[in-house]
């Protein structure tokens, strides 16, 4: 059995937990075997009834009145303890922060091994996967060996790329686990979810790092995780006092300023703005990277651009050989005429 | 308070990457090295919580004799102590390595060293495990947070933020604790001339690096790959202002102008 931890929130299962079902749906697939979650808080049940279409046979909902906020060594001791008692030989997590945290509890609490951001698994004896090094830059091929396998899923993994399973029958007789998760997804026709509760035994020391409240984040404009267009500016701006015409052409796009890491090293503009593997990955429909040389770091944050439109005065710098599109030039030149273009083509003053 | 910060000497990689004939590792012959942005502001948060509240600052890394330079940076921008857990260069799987961080800490305590904190950065730049921290925490039985971007100490509490959608989620930890920290937490300064003249000189602490009991351990690399490129051509829209009117026409095409 795969046992998959999913988020939640008032009983919808978040993005990348939806990933981590799809490849679990596969490796399922793969090894016949059946996929079951586990999720956590007052709308877990609801939230588990939802995932028939996703391939869920079984769903377990932890929701003691300790475990309403996020505890994160709390939520690995109920699936560790959940694993245990329903026999997963995998489990999977959602390769985001909490789900990364969660599973490498569990591992470190089972005494197990874990890969985090898998892309895929290559094969099932040995246990190989593909993961993803660097911010997804460099990939490793890496084996797992251990009697339960504990990983976690890159948010970005190529789900719907993964070549079909085969029909159920031929691989799900092999394990002797009839299964749903094998067949082609039918929403109308997926089978309920049988869901249940589970009760962890929990300790003391599992419930001192928790969640005690939630309090709002001071934002301002437009977030850049979910920008439209984001308008980056890298070295080559060269100072703070620079950034306004980049923050012009951003307002007149509707879209947000983004800036490579030099830029907040630099203490020119906050690290909230920071595009790359240590800053916020967004993915626009437009990226204009503007005096930006690419370093990898920063090409792992926009990769999931659209379009990337680079500006730049050197020909042979890195951002070319992944935008789709380049002004050969001075920022501070282009910038500006870019602006007053799209003024004159609306007709405004 | 005393507070250990935790480091890892990786390469310093530019627009590309290029890896070894036999797949193993990230070509480093012509590279410099460096430690992840998130360890970098772990070192500034331990160097500003003792300038604060007193104590001591250690750095440590497990890594060849090489990785003192990384144990030099962070003295040069203030922290105390430097501890070299020394390695033969190969690389070292996230249970081992936070096996021999434990083992250190046991070495430490026998020398009359006790930590309120332990502070690591969110993930290593490199190999991306997102598990060291969490397993010392778990080996020691100390409260851990990760991904942490606010930390703040009350006396025997530690209140850390970890942003969450659109909000903060805030935990208040007993000490001593364990904490990673993500880049953004702090802005860290750079060494001054004197910090880095002074980090020259000071002494190294070494210990065996102890990969510990014979366990379950890994995951094992098999070898490194580099994500296939979409092959891609640039279309040059021109140079200068004088592009002004094809990235216009451009934008509009492609539907982000109306």
């Amino acid at each position: 059995m795969i046992l998959v931890v999913v988020e939640q929130s008032d009983g919808t299962v978040d993005r990348a937990s939806l990933t981590a079902l799809a490849f679990g749906r596969h490796l399922a697939g793969m090894l016949g075997a059946q996929v079951s979650a586990v999720a956590f808080g007052p709308s877990a049940e609801a939230a588990l009834a939802a995932l028939g279409p996703a391939g869920v046979v079984r769903g377990w909902a932890i929701q003691t009145p300790s475990l309403d906020g996020y505890a994160p060594a709390a939520w690995a001791r109920g699936t560790g303890q959940l694993s245990t008692s329903v026999g997963a030989r995998i489990i999977l997590g959602p390769g985001t922060q909490r789900g990364n945290e969660v599973m490498a509890h569990v591992a470190a609490q089972l005494g197990l091994p874990m890969a985090a951001n898998c892309l895929e698994v290559r094969s099932a004896d040995p246990f190989v996967v593909m993961r993803q090094r660097w911010g997804g830059s460099v990939l490793e091929e890496a084996r797992l060996d251990a009697s339960v396998r504990c990983l976690t899923v890159a948010e970005n993994a190529p789900v719907a790329e993964l070549a079909p399973v085969a029909p159920s029958g031929e691989p799900s007789a092999a394990g002797g686990e009839p299964s749903a998760a094998g067949a082609e997804p039918s929403p109308a026709g997926a089978e309920p979810v049988l869901v249940g509760r589970f009760v962890p035994a929990l300790s003391h020391g599992d419930l001192r790092s928790r969640v005690m409240r939630t309090v709002p984040r001071a934002s301002a404009g437009i977030p850049l995780a979910g920008a439209r267009v984001v308008v980056g500016g890298g070295r080559g701006v060269g100072s703070a006092a620079a950034f306004g015409p980049l923050e012009e052409l951003a307002a007149l796009l509707g879209g947000a300023v983004g800036v490579s890491r030099v830029v907040t090293s630099a203490g020119w503009r906050p690290h909230t703005e920071q595009v790359g593997q240590t800053g916020t990955r967004i993915a626009p429909e437009v990226y204009l990277a503007c005096g930006i040389s690419g370093a990898i770091q920063h090409i792992v944050g926009c990769a999931g651009a659209r379009t990337i439109i680079a500006i730049n005065t050197d020909p042979e710098a890195p951002i070319l050989s992944r935008a789709s599109y380049a002004v050969i030039g001075d920022l501070h030149a282009v910038v500006p005429a870019v602006s007053a273009e799209i003024r004159r083509v609306r007709g405004g003053g | 308070m005393n507070v250990l910060v935790c480091v890892k000497r990786v390469p310093q990689t530019g627009g590309s990457v290029v890896l070894t004939d036999d797949g193993q590792d990230i070509d480093t012959r012509y590279a410099a090295f460096t430690v992840s942005p998130h360890e970098e502001c772990a070192v500034e948060e331990a160097v500003r919580l003792v300038e604060a509240g007193g104590g001591t600052s250690t750095v440590l890394t497990l890594g060849p004799d090489m990785a003192v330079e990384q144990l030099r940076d962070a003295m040069a921008a203030g922290i105390e102590r430097a501890i070299l857990l020394e390695t033969d260069g190969r690389e070292w799987d996230p249970v081992a390595t936070a096996a021999a961080i434990v083992s250190a800490l046991a070495a430490e305590r026998a020398a009359g060293i006790e930590y309120d904190l332990l502070l690591f950065g969110n993930e290593a730049a490199d190999t991306g495990d997102y598990q060291v921290p969490v397993r010392v925490a778990t080996a020691l039985d100390l409260p851990c947070v990760t991904g942490v971007k606010a930390l703040r100490i009350e006396g025997d509490i530690a209140e850390a933020r970890v942003e969450a959608g659109d909000g903060w989620d805030v935990f208040e930890v007993p000490l001593p604790a364990v904490v990673s920290v993500r880049e953004g937490i702090n802005l860290p300064r750079y060494p001054s001339v004197p910090g880095r003249l002074r980090a020259k000189k000071r002494e190294i602490i070494r210990y065996p690096a102890d990969p510990g009991p014979a366990g379950p351990t890994g995951p094992a690399k098999v070898r490194l790959h580099l994500p296939r490129e979409q092959q891609r051509s640039v279309e040059i829209l021109g140079r200068g202002p004088e592009a002004a009117p094809a990235v216009v026409a451009l934008l509009l095409r492609l539907g982000v102008l109306s």
